[in-house]
């Protein structure tokens, strides 16, 4: 079992309705596009994120199939757009 | 100093950390807000646990590059009015080319890899995420 936080930011946090969810997964081996396939079933608001979104582990980018593990904080960023 | 920052930027400050007698040129880049559109702001927001850690990433790559400047640099959150400035890059080294080319890196390497967002705000109350198809 998989606990992992999951980080909204921008217009990903206006379509969700927040900042921040918890989702579990049961396997062991669970990749970031696992959990985004749970929160898309799971967080009201969250169909409607793109399907491959830029995703980041403890503040690292990374691609979508990364494995996550307990206790990981997985951030999805919309577009970068600093400057 | 930190690098992100909910109050106006204090360039007197980031110049004040990197100039010496040694370094006889230094480079300043302002980025500031623009009125197109009818933008009359821009509300900046961050995951900021990631961008200071890449901020941090960042200006030990242009130290690396090139060690006898010094860089700092230092991007502004929250809601910024058309002519404020969003961020400030200074970089200072003993000759006027690193100092450019260093302060150039910088702002390149922000605009591609800092998770910072921006929504652009309008006087009839729209707004509107740049570069997030809506």
């Amino acid at each position: 079992m998989a606990r992992v936080t999951v980080r909204f930011f921008a217009r990903y946090a206006e379509l969700t309705g927040c900042e921040s969810a918890a989702v579990s997964i049961a396997s062991d081996a669970a990749t970031v596009a696992d959990v985004l396939a749970r929160v898309r079933e799971s967080v009201p608001g969250a169909q409607q994120l793109p399907a491959r979104p830029l995703a980041a582990i403890n503040r690292h980018q990374v691609r979508l199939d990364a494995r996550v593990q307990d206790g990981d904080e997985l951030a999805l960023l919309p577009p970068l757009a600093g400057g | 100093m930190t690098h992100l920052t909910r109050e106006p930027i204090a360039v007197a400050a980031l110049l004040a950390a990197v100039q010496g007698d040694e370094r006889g040129g230094t480079c300043v880049f302002l980025g500031t807000v623009r009125s197109d559109d009818h933008v009359t702001a821009i509300d900046y927001s961050a995951y900021d646990e990631m961008a200071l850690a890449e901020i941090t990433t960042l200006l030990g790559e242009a130290h690396a590059r090139w060690p006898n400047a010094r860089v700092t640099l230092q991007h502004r959150l929250g809601v910024i009015p058309v002519g404020e400035a969003s961020i400030a890059i200074v970089a200072a080294a003993p000759h006027r080319d690193e100092a450019f080319a260093a302060c150039r890196y910088l702002i390149e390497e922000v605009k591609q890899r800092l998770p910072i967002w921006k929504k652009e705000l309008r006087a009839d109350g729209s707004a509107t995420w740049v570069g997030q198809p809506t």
